[in-house]
């Protein structure tokens, strides 16, 4: 069996910092395996810009950004694979791949790097009543056959969901001359960016109805029209409030999941908060020479956020395979509720950690507390936290010592 | 000319087409939609009764168990997928107790064999998820599992490979009786027939009163079903139904021959048989049920939800009848329809061959048809010796169910060829994973425009104006 130190699962925006990262390092014999036929990931279809202020300082389009990546891959000759598909990973970080040209292959390698990315929830995960005709797409889907395909698949538009693929495909549908009537959201905030829903609905005069869900399809072959409510605070539709918009397009934005198949064959634990790996501040996870990074660990609001995250796997792979040692401690990260989850969720290191998290609500004037026991060991004020934007606050190697386990809470002011 | 003329592409059209291409006969079946196993076929429970449900006596009884008893070899001769997994009808109190023994009584004088009673002790032992609060259960070893738009693929395909044509978007709208032969016309084409087998499913009533046959109607049954990521597809092996209602079988529980986790149906009486909605009423209903009868059922996974119409008849009874000479119905076809189809079958060409057909078996009949997910099922050096041969089965085009471009291009390109997406879907499963297509959708577009060499945005999600692109974006006007 063909041996390889650090095969990386996905040339997107995370398996190719990664690599670029563990090269740095010194590591060079590295192979990316990607099922499409470019190295990029989403970015390919991602043609609006927005990418790479905090990692470039500048405004980048989607397919600009994934090449000053790929530029880089291909300058320092680190081989990858298109168009090929991962079928399995065993724990003992044995790899199952296809590709046309080498068949059904395996490979066994040193250390492995997760970097699937997401995919959209689709309709079904929703069971919204009434019929199935043509026309229903989620958002991602949908920016697929505009930016990839050049095909336009709908006129009269309503978008369910204002995740921030959902925003972008509304200001993308109108460029193209379709009419968006509507974006409807179920919960009473936005999980979008502020920046989106200033661009692409407000500068478009495209409403967005907070507290609103698509109640039933209609339509036999091509869709013809969708019913909305508001919903109560338990997100219940209030039937008084049905209303009718005829459209022949509804697009989805309800939701990423990272895309975790893989990781489940290589029994990778996951965490059923983020749906992505447990993982420690090596982004390594539970399985000894697997690591997991970007949209696959934990659904990211920005690139940029992705790229820095892919850096640490990298980095980490490569000191695992070199045999790198360093300074043990085992401290588990829990959280109150508000604080939904971390990534980390351990820490085995004593180093300093960059701990990323999300909140479960919209929170005014708040304070991030970390304790150890009874003793706040850090805390931090917000001005203002949101679901849609992750969070992020640095704690230092001295805290993880004397404890196995710290508590992150949230102290919301009346 | 043709000897026969099946109406309709379901499974019981589709079954019927099949043995009746064993013989010496010209043969085409008529479908109204864009492809086959467009109706009930398409949406229902996808299982092989073992038969205790029917009254003693009833054609229903007697072509239930005989067909329960023949799907295993058709489904291996057919290369569909099939699985012996046991049916369970639970009780949770004494009245249910009494339905329970009177389920058995009747499955023994139906003639199903294996079938006994058991209490709570060996159902936990049988059903670790079943609900703590049932008492005992009719526990029925020959009740089985299959896919059922595979077995009507499968059937109709076979047929086409044994000589039958397949006539799509052929909506009979005028029988008329020449004497010796039927005209029928879709008022666009026409075909002639000297003999009709009439399996229009819902619409078998109309068939019927176009050649003057009032004698039965035949109306709606809405059956609403939610099916799950195969991540939960092993909660319970066998299906699990509850004790019936005058309704049908109540709420069922089932893992399906594809791995998924099945829940439903709804049963609701309808009049339009154009309306296949889901409501939001029955999706809760079918959650609620579900989740009663069997502990652990996740619909946070659920994948999709449809609805199927089961063709009720008026009569109580299937009515597969020779009402006029040379013009069979297959008719009133509801549950346990898709178990008892292979017996329908038969039972239709003994009744052509009353009415005067004759039936000379083909020497050449093949009853074998290549399985459609033959690559899949493969080893590792099966699945490279057939990727050396054409690459483009290790090209993987749905990562949910890792279906490849090889298998899509051969489902395309086999008997009977779909024509739009989900024509694709059902014959390959691609589309069909927990991404629903969002992923493999545009990639399957482009194999079937190549294929059938029309232009992109004519594609459709299931032909008319099921469109999934409208234009290109640029260089054309919008509307």
């Amino acid at each position: 069996m063909k041996q390889t130190e650090l095969v990386i699962i996905g040339g997107g925006p995370a398996g190719m910092s990664a690599a670029l990262a563990a090269h740095t390092c010194g590591i060079r014999d590295i192979l990316i395996l990607e099922r499409d036929c470019a190295l990029g990931g989403i970015l390919q279809q991602c043609i609006h810009n927005g990418f790479g202020l905090h990692r470039f300082g500048e405004e980048l389009t989607g397919p600009e950004y994934a090449w000053r990546y790929e530029k880089e891959v291909r300058e320092k000759e680190i081989p990858f694979l298109l168009d090929t598909m991962v079928l399995d990973i065993s724990p003992e970080r044995v790899i199952t791949a296809t590709n046309k040209e080498n068949g059904i292959f395996q490979i066994q390698a040193k250390a492995v790097i997760l970097a699937m990315g997401c995919r959209e929830r689709p309709r079904g995960a929703l069971n919204i009543a009434g019929t199935r005709p043509a026309g229903i797409y989620s958002a991602g889907t949908a920016q697929k056959y505009v930016n990839l395909k050049g095909y336009l698949p709908g006129r009269d538009v309503v978008i369910l969901g204002s995740g921030d693929i959902g925003l972008i495909m509304a200001r993308r549908m109108t460029l193209e001359g379709a009419r968006v009537h509507a974006v409807c959201e179920l919960m009473p905030y936005s999980g979008g960016l502020a920046r989106n829903i200033e661009q692409c609905l407000n500068d478009f005069n495209i409403p967005l109805k907070l507290s609103h869900t698509v109640v039933e399809i209609h339509g036999k072959e091509r869709l013809e029209g969708v019913t909305i409510a508001r919903v109560d605070e338990k997100r219940r539709p209030i039937p008084e409030t049905r209303e009718y918009i005829p459209c022949d397009t509804l697009l989805l934005s309800v939701g990423l999941i990272p895309e975790n198949e893989l990781s489940k064959t290589a029994s990778v634990p996951l965490d059923r908060i983020t749906n992505g790996a447990l993982v420690d501040q090596d982004r390594e996870t539970e399985v000894e020479g697997i690591f997991a990074c970007g949209n696959v660990l934990h659904v990211h609001d920005l690139v940029d956020f992705v790229s820095e995250e892919a850096q640490i796997a990298g980095e980490s792979a490569a000191a695992y395979i070199k045999g790198e040692t360093a300074q043990r401690t085992d401290v588990k990260l829990r959280t109150d509720g508000k604080i939904r989850y971390t990534v980390p969720q351990r820490i085995t290191k004593k180093k300093d950690v960059s701990v990323y998290f999300r909140v479960a609500d919209v929170y005014r004037n708040a304070r991030i507390k970390v304790m150890n026991g009874e003793s706040v060991v850090y805390q931090k004020k917000k001005a203002r936290m949101s679901p849609g934007e992750m969070e992020c606050i640095t704690l230092k190697s001295e805290l993880f010592e004397n404890t196995s386990e710290l508590y992150l809470s949230l102290e919301v002011e009346k | 000319m043709y000897d026969v003329a099946v109406i309709g592409g379901g499974v019981v059209g589709g079954m019927i087409a099949r043995k009746l291409s064993s013989y010496r006969l010209d043969l085409c079946i008529l479908e109204k939609a864009h492809d086959v196993a467009m109706g009930a076929s398409s949406a229902n429970s996808a299982i092989v009764h073992a038969g205790f449900d029917a009254k003693e006596g009833s054609l229903k009884a007697k072509l239930n168990v005989k067909g329960s008893e023949m799907m295993e070899k058709v489904c291996r001769e057919l290369g569909v997928k099939y699985q012996n997994n046991g049916s369970l009808v639970i009780g949770f109190d004494e009245a249910d107790r009494a339905t329970v023994e009177e389920l058995y009584r009747r499955g023994v004088a139906n003639g199903v064999k294996e079938l006994r009673v058991v209490e709570r002790d060996e159902l936990s032992r049988l059903e670790p998820n079943v609900s703590k609060n049932a008492i005992c259960a009719l526990y029925a070893p020959t009740g089985s599992i299959v896919c059922p738009y595979e077995l009507t693929i499968a059937s109709i395909g076979n047929a086409m490979d044994n000589g039958a044509d397949l006539h799509l978007d052929f909506e009979v709208k005028k029988i008329e009786d020449m004497g010796e032969f039927f005209r029928i016309s879709s008022g666009r084409d026409t075909v002639c027939a000297r003999y009709i087998v009439n399996a229009a499913g819902l619409y078998s009533d109309a068939i019927a009163h176009m050649v003057g046959d009032d004698s039965f109607s035949v109306h709606p049954r809405r059956g609403e079903y939610v099916l799950l990521d195969k991540e939960c597809g092993t909660l319970v092996r066998s299906t699990v139904f509850r004790t019936p209602s005058k309704m049908g079988k109540g709420i069922l529980v089932s893992p399906t021959v594809d791995g998924n986790l099945l829940t439903g149906p709804t049963s609701f009486d309808m009049e339009d048989k154009t309306d296949r909605s889901t409501t939001a009423e029955g999706l809760s209903l079918v959650m609620k049920q579900a989740g009663e009868n069997v502990e652990g059922v996740q619909f946070g996974k659920s994948i999709t939800s449809f609805c199927g119409l089961r063709a009720v008849g008026s009569t109580g009874d299937f009515i597969i009848n020779l009402p006029r000479p040379r013009f069979v119905n297959a008719a009133g076809i509801e549950s346990p329809g898709l178990s008892s189809a292979p017996a329908i079958a038969e039972y239709v060409a003994e009744l052509l061959a009353s009415g005067g057909l004759a039936l000379d078996g083909k020497q050449d009949f093949n009853p074998y048809r290549a399985p459609m997910h033959a690559f899949r099922e493969g080893t590792l050096e099966e699945k490279n010796e057939m990727i050396k041969k054409d690459p483009s089965y290790g090209h993987i085009i749905c990562r949910c169910e890792t279906v490849s471009e090889g298998e899509i291009l051969a489902a395309i390109r086999q008997n009977p060829k779909p024509r739009d997406l989900d024509g694709v879907k059902r014959r390959t499963r691609a589309q069909m994973g927990r991404c629903q297509g969002g992923f493999c959708a545009p990639y399957i577009v482009e194999l079937l425009a190549n294929e059938m060499q029309i232009p992109y945005e004519e594609v459709t999600k299931f032909g008319g104006g099921s469109l999934i692109n409208y234009n290109k974006t640029k260089g054309e006007e919008i509307q």
